[in-house]
């Protein structure tokens, strides 16, 4: 599924990487836990977490997904969202809830990582 | 044992959240540039920040050594921080003693160690309580597991 079309579903606002939309996501990984995160992603998913402070995109660098989706319309600070651009990480924000983000992608076909 | 093609050694300050992750940040690049394997990088840089975020979280200060040879990649983290009382309790997934800061984090749940192990074809931790925990982490350098 390309990342312009989860953009859509999900009515996401895009906080950086406008020009990464045509991304493929095949997969999902999502947690507020970084450790978790850490443990599950392989590589190039989609990051869906509700935890927005410098540490959700470090973990992302680290982890090597391809974008970070924030849920709960939680808007990270600005220093955060340079940082991401640094990393060349894709960032967008929505309004849905991680249950209904996770079941909406589901549907979709996207799959979780363990 | 091969011969070393680098040592690095880098300080990392405990209770620094801001920081925390920096270094292993610099050894992700230090690594690409160096044209190591992809899925080698990766296990290395989950090692690192996780032993990072460990000192950060629980240590006053620490170093972290990063080690590479012809055939692996060593990691190795001293602190000098209370030490681990329970080391089977803390190699248990879910247990930990992460304060509410920790937590709010995204650390902290008790996967530090365990995602450490995971992650490196050898794994050791050695340690005094009230002095210091130190480290030992190796990847190969042709490992995929």
């Amino acid at each position: 599924m390309k990342l312009s079309e989860i953009k859509d579903l999900l009515r996401c606002k895009v906080l950086t990487g406008e020009e990464d939309l045509s991304i493929d996501i095949q997969d999902v990984v999502a947690s507020d836990g970084m450790s978790e995160i850490l443990a599950f992603a392989k590589s190039k998913e989609l990051m869906i977490t509700g935890l927005t402070n410098i540490q959700s995109i470090r973990t992302a660098d680290i982890a090597g997904v391809s974008t970070v989706l924030y849920c709960r319309g939680r808007q990270p600070d600005k220093r955060v969202i340079d940082f991401a651009k640094q990393k060349k990480i894709p960032v967008l924000v929505t309004d849905m809830v991680m249950f209904d983000i996770c079941g909406l992608l589901y549907n979709k076909g996207l799959r979780g990582v363990s | 044992m091969s011969a070393e093609l680098l040592r690095e050694t880098f300080e990392i300050q405990g209770r620094n959240f801001d920081k925390a992750g920096e270094i292993s940040s610099e050894i992700k690049v230090i690594l690409k540039d160096l044209d190591i394997d992809a899925a080698c990088i990766r296990r290395v840089v989950i090692v690192a920040f996780e032993a990072e975020m460990n000192v950060v979280m629980y240590a006053d200060r620490g170093t972290l050594t990063l080690v590479l040879t012809e055939e692996d990649i060593r990691l190795e983290v001293h602190d000098e921080g209370p030490g681990i009382p329970d080391i089977e309790l803390a190699m248990k997934e879910g247990y930990s003693t992460a304060s509410d800061e920790m937590r709010e984090m995204g650390f902290g749940v008790g996967m530090g160690l365990p995602n450490i192990k995971k992650n490196s074809d050898d794994f050791c931790l050695e340690l005094e309580v009230g002095k210091g925990t130190s480290v030992f982490a190796r990847i190969r350098l042709n490992s995929h597991a």
